[in-house]
């Protein structure tokens, strides 16, 4: 039986209104946080839960809370990354959009806990129903006298704000949000200096994403043990996943920590098997950022046993067998995929997403997008395969932010676990239809 | 204070200095290759990683070292700290992957450049570059774009280093240029076509490393090997007015700011200087301008150049062998 906390009441009818909200128990936490609880004490909760990072990075949030620099006279800022935009990650939206509230309430409670008096939610561009959603919703706690001066008589101010994205994947990256959200071209920072240092306008500032925050009102609610007793080991609670690809239902799924990975791609309470009866070939389990691994590797790890959704259990065995539980995109492939096309499709995203800052995630995005195309279009050779393996491995970590990485990975992994699939494509050329010569963007637009 | 040890030469440095300053002090033989750092402008670096390096021991108080290699020109020292430069494999083979990076989009017009000679891609290509390209696609081009009756501005060979922009912030008012689009599209711009015309923005061209931006003045007049540099100074009241004049036989083909042993200017000059002073009757001349041994106008004025190639890690092991068998 699954157990849904974040999305408990998504089928109740109304649910997106402040009044039926309310009914189910809504803005509970921001009672009892304002009125029962100091801010510290709610930040001892955070940290007790063991609630991790929910945007990619599994980074436990009441250490970061904790990190947060206080001096006197100095505003605070919470920041919500709601711009979501890795590939196969939908899981914020569809919490935005159903439950608003949830995000509002979590909002007040974390300000409220950190100190801060201004807060923002980025929201990706691209989303702009979404923001129509969040803004009524904010006007209705306005009114309601959940945010304003004086909430609930207790003194706490806040003021939220939601701001639009302007399309672009890098603003994702917390300092790059930062400095998207101050009106300047969304290039990340170079860190140190932290966020919780020097983030927004220079003040300290945390930056979490949707559904961490969402989190918090369940935790605040029923007590950081509580939570902590969800979930397997350091991976507790519940996750939002983003099922999508080959498989009978995809969707929006909330999980407990700990399932195997088996039961969610076959059981009928989830992804409800492969398509069409196909065999399972891959999985990207995070996002398209995570490694991709074949069939076998993300159902059992490598010491043979059952691989479950977890933190722990998704990264056992390092990149030579495992991955990353991301952002909970969940890709699933089936037979019929290409490998390779697949992996020009990413590649092709973070060469369009790449800021253009720092020189290897610049010019190296851009330049495996290229050779992919040559070996998908059948003009590979076998030393492209090996100049891909290079050009990755000349990116990762050597970047000012992980977008880098991101683009390093999924290329890495795909000649790892199928190397033999690019050997195809470049000792068969006759196989590949349509035989085309790569033409630079650029030259086009200029020339 | 504070200890650092970089590729095994210990200093002691102020507080806050970082691994790029430390190494400078220590000797060009440690000091990391920069493209985009100019210790003249605030916030710069970070952005090229061809001064990556590996901290193999964080600090005494916490010895471990750092998971990734560091860009020297952005982190500060802490005490104890020892650092690995040319003496670290993994750095070598990161930075010879990054002037890959750079020169994947980069022209190689040189032979009709007017940086050649003084280019710092040329030098960088040449110090720690590999001898053959791996890339046949074609490179990326933009149209020369004019900023202004001075400068001009050729995209193509940019390797956005962010340098410009910097200036352009913090010496002169009311920026008009900056960086359009994103990834290997961005590109250096006015918006829309404006030109640059502030007094100072001659300085543009001296802090590009490569030949972005030259002197329209300047441009075609004369390789930069068969001109002869000398040092002047003339009362400016913009300008400190010191100055270096560049003269091929009577003439003065041109005037740049005086350049550092790290091709970094020591002061900013004023457009006035620059552009509109090309008499020897202008300046009084204070002697030849000591050159860098980075120049191809150093021919036959330096003593040995020593290749970073020349210092990696077993060649230091053999050097030091041998010395001590000899005694």
């Amino acid at each position: 039986m699954s157990k849904k906390i974040l999305l408990e009441h998504i089928d109740v009818p109304g649910i997106e209104t402040l009044a039926v909200y309310r009914e189910k128990g809504g803005y509970a936490s921001v009672e009892k946080a304002l009125k029962t609880m100091t801010p510290d004490a709610i930040v001892e909760e955070v940290k007790k839960s063991g609630l991790r990072g929910r945007g990619g990075a599994g980074f436990p949030t009441g250490m970061k809370w904790s990190f947060l620099a206080k001096p006197e006279g100095v505003a605070r800022y919470l920041v919500c990354n709601a711009d979501e935009s890795e590939p196969g990650t939908f899981k914020d939206r569809y919490l935005m959009e159903k439950i608003p509230h949830a995000l509002i309430e979590g909002m007040i409670t974390s300000s409220f806990a950190l100190g801060a008096n201004t807060s923002y939610i980025y929201v990706r561009g691209e989303y702009f129903y979404i923001i129509k959603i969040l803004e009524k919703a904010i006007a209705d706690a306005y009114a309601a006298g959940w945010l304003g001066k004086n909430i609930l008589g207790t003194g706490y101010d806040l003021d939220l704000y939601v701001q639009a994205g302007a399309g672009a994947y890098i603003c994702g990256e917390e300092t790059a949000l930062l400095e998207s959200l101050e009106g300047k071209r969304g290039n990340p920072r170079i860190k140190p200096p932290f966020p919780a240092i020097a983030g927004l306008y220079g003040c300290p500032t945390v930056v979490n994403n949707v559904e961490t925050i969402a989190a918090v009102v369940p935790i605040v609610n029923n007590g950081g043990d509580w939570y902590a007793g969800i979930g397997i080991g350091r991976s507790t609670g519940t996750k939002l996943i983003s099922a999508s690809g080959h498989i009978n239902k995809p969707g929006v799924y909330e999980i407990e920590m700990g399932i195997t990975v088996e039961d969610f791609i076959y059981s009928d309470e989830y992804c409800g098997g492969i398509k069409n009866g196909k065999k399972l070939k891959a999985v990207v389990a995070g996002g398209s950022s995570v490694p991709i691994l074949p069939a076998e590797m993300i159902l059992t790890t490598a010491n043979g046993e059952k691989r479950l959704m977890s933190y722990e259990s998704l990264a056992d065995g390092g990149f030579a067998t495992g991955t990353m539980l991301g952002s909970g995109g969940f890709i699933v492939m089936d037979e019929t995929t290409s490998i390779v096309q697949n992996l020009h499709t990413f590649a092709r995203f973070y060469h369009h997403e790449s800021c253009g800052q720092c020189s290897p995630c610049r010019e190296g995005t851009g330049w495996m997008e290229k050779i992919l195309h040559k070996i998908l279009e059948g003009h590979g050779t076998l030393e492209d395969v090996d100049l891909l393996w290079e050009i990755q491995r000349k990116i990762e970590g050597n970047t000012i932010c992980p977008l880098g990485d991101a683009a390093a990975w999924p290329v890495a992994s795909a000649i790892r676990h199928f190397r033999h699939e690019f050997e195809e494509y470049v000792k068969n050329p006759s196989a590949i239809k349509d035989v085309k010569h790569y033409h630079n963007m650029h030259n086009l637009v200029t020339a | 204070m504070a200890k650092v040890t970089i590729d095994g030469q210990t200093i002691e440095v102020a507080d806050g200095t970082t691994i790029l300053q430390a190494a400078r002090m220590i000797g060009p033989e440690v000091a990391p290759p920069t493209m985009c750092y100019y210790s003249k402008l605030k916030t710069s670096g970070g952005y090229c990683r061809t001064c990556l390096v590996e901290v193999s021991k964080g600090s005494e108080k916490d010895p471990r070292p750092m998971p990734k290699l560091v860009a020297s020109c952005r982190t500060t020292i802490m005490d104890g700290m020892e650092v690995k430069n040319m003496t670290s494999d993994k750095v070598i083979d990161a930075r010879k992957g990054v002037v890959e990076f750079l020169l994947l989009n980069h022209p190689l017009d040189c032979p009709v450049c007017d940086q050649a000679g003084e280019c710092q891609l040329q030098d960088l290509g040449y110090e720690h570059g590999s001898a053959k390209t791996r890339t046949d696609f074609e490179r990326r081009t933009f149209d020369k774009i004019d900023i202004g009756n001075k400068i001009q501005l050729h995209m193509t060979r940019c390797i956005l280093c962010y340098r410009c922009v910097k200036t352009a912030e913090q010496i002169t008012d009311g920026r008009v240029h900056g960086v359009l689009n994103r990834g290997d599209a961005s590109e250096i711009s006015t918006y829309i076509e404006q030109a640059i015309d502030n007094d100072f923005s001659g300085n543009l061209i001296d802090v590009c490393p490569v030949g972005a931006l030259t002197d329209k003045t300047f441009r075609f007049k004369s390789r930069v090997w068969f001109t002869k540099p000398v040092d002047a100074h003339r009362d400016c009241d913009k300008c400190s007015g010191k100055t270096v004049v560049w003269y091929k036989g009577e003439d003065v083909l041109r005037v740049t700011g005086r350049k550092d042993q790290w091709g970094e200017v020591e002061e900013f000059i004023c457009n006035t200087c620059r552009f509109d002073k090309k008499k020897t009757s202008d300046w009084t001349i204070e002697g030849p301008r000591a050159i860098s041994h980075q120049s191809v106008i150093s021919a036959n004025h330096y003593t040995k150049m020593v290749k970073p190639r020349e210092l990696t890690l077993n060649n230091i092991k053999t050097i030091a062998l041998t010395e001590g068998e000899n005694k």
